[in-house]
């Protein structure tokens, strides 16, 4: 088996004071606890993380490009739905 | 990727260990002159450690026999009555658990894996199944200094060992094999033919331009 029959797994990782898992590249292979490893050995050698999820690239549904207008545009005029017009409360960090 | 982390995690804990033991040692060597200036006789590693990297299979099956025998040493290093080889041992215990894990998978997949994988696996734990004694022979500076409660009796790591390989091989569907010969001697400065070529590589620029820096 070469390494162009592994599957592609998309890695995101999740930095010491991230919130949140954050995409950070893919790479191949062949099952899932090794795209484990090797997402570690690629993606957290310089101290990046502290949380590593992979998932399958295939499992991924994703948006199409011919889609964008009906998707995204609708959304371009309607300045109102920002929460600019709101104070915000100090004690809410992370919004 | 995987094996250049490993190798500056090796590469950390060895200068780690030089640099204690000119320290130790105190007529003036520092650790650049133990690992660049050393011959090949004045080294006492197993000789398991200098086998070339020419065959993957080759290279995990050392892996995984180096890095359980390390991950043993380490363990108890932690509680050394000297508290440099503890602290040394503490950080390097975590980083051996993962390049024995590392080999520990692909040993499995590569043993349970298709007919020519399994054959040059097992082909690869045969070729480094001569060194498994020599990492638990010991000698009488070991005992000595593992009964003042500052190293570690080396053939006390046997058992452990032999129960986690044992585990791994037979999960891996591979044979454990039966040395014909045993290499021995690293400890008093006897070598393999592949370590002088190490050494050479290793040396050869420090040698050449003595004193340089970047």
């Amino acid at each position: 088996m070469s390494e162009r029959d592994w599957p592609l797994w998309e890695v995101f990782v999740r930095a010491k004071r991230g919130l949140s898992h954050q995409h950070v590249g893919s790479l191949h292979a062949p099952d899932a606890e090794m795209a484990l490893r090797n997402a570690r050995d690629l993606y957290t050698r310089r101290s990046e993380g502290v949380s590593i999820w992979v998932v399958p690239a295939a499992a991924i549904v994703a948006s199409s490009p011919d889609e964008k207008d009906a998707f995204f545009e609708p959304a371009g005029d309607k300045a109102y739905r920002h929460p600019t017009f709101y104070d915000i409360p100090d004690e809410v960090r992370h919004l | 990727m995987a094996l250049g982390n490993i190798g500056l995690d090796l590469l950390g804990q060895a200068r780690s260990l030089l640099s204690y033991a000119a320290e130790r040692e105190d007529v003036g060597r520092t650790e650049d002159d133990l690992a660049f200036l050393r011959d090949e006789r004045a080294f006492v590693n197993v000789q398991m450690v200098e086998h070339p990297n020419d065959d993957f299979a080759v290279t995990m099956a050392r892996q995984l026999l180096f890095s359980t025998y390390q991950l043993g040493l380490y363990d108890r290093l932690q509680t050394s009555a000297d508290e440099t080889l503890a602290g040394v041992a503490a950080k390097a215990v975590k980083e051996v658990d993962y390049h024995r894990d590392h080999a520990t998978k692909w040993v499995l997949r590569l043993g349970d894996g298709t007919e020519e994988s399994h054959r040059r696996m097992q082909n690869g734990l045969d070729r480094m199944w001569p060194f498994v004694d020599e990492l638990f022979a010991g000698d009488d500076l070991e005992r000595a200094l593992a009964g003042d409660g500052v190293a570690v009796d080396s053939a006390a790591l046997r058992p452990e060992w032999d129960a986690y390989v044992d585990g791994v091989l037979s999960e891996a569907t591979l044979e454990r094999p039966t040395a014909s010969w045993t290499g021995s001697g690293g400890r008093r400065g006897v070598h393999t033919e592949a370590f002088g070529y190490l050494l050479a590589e290793m040396q050869h620029l420090h040698r050449s331009h003595p004193g340089a820096s970047w």
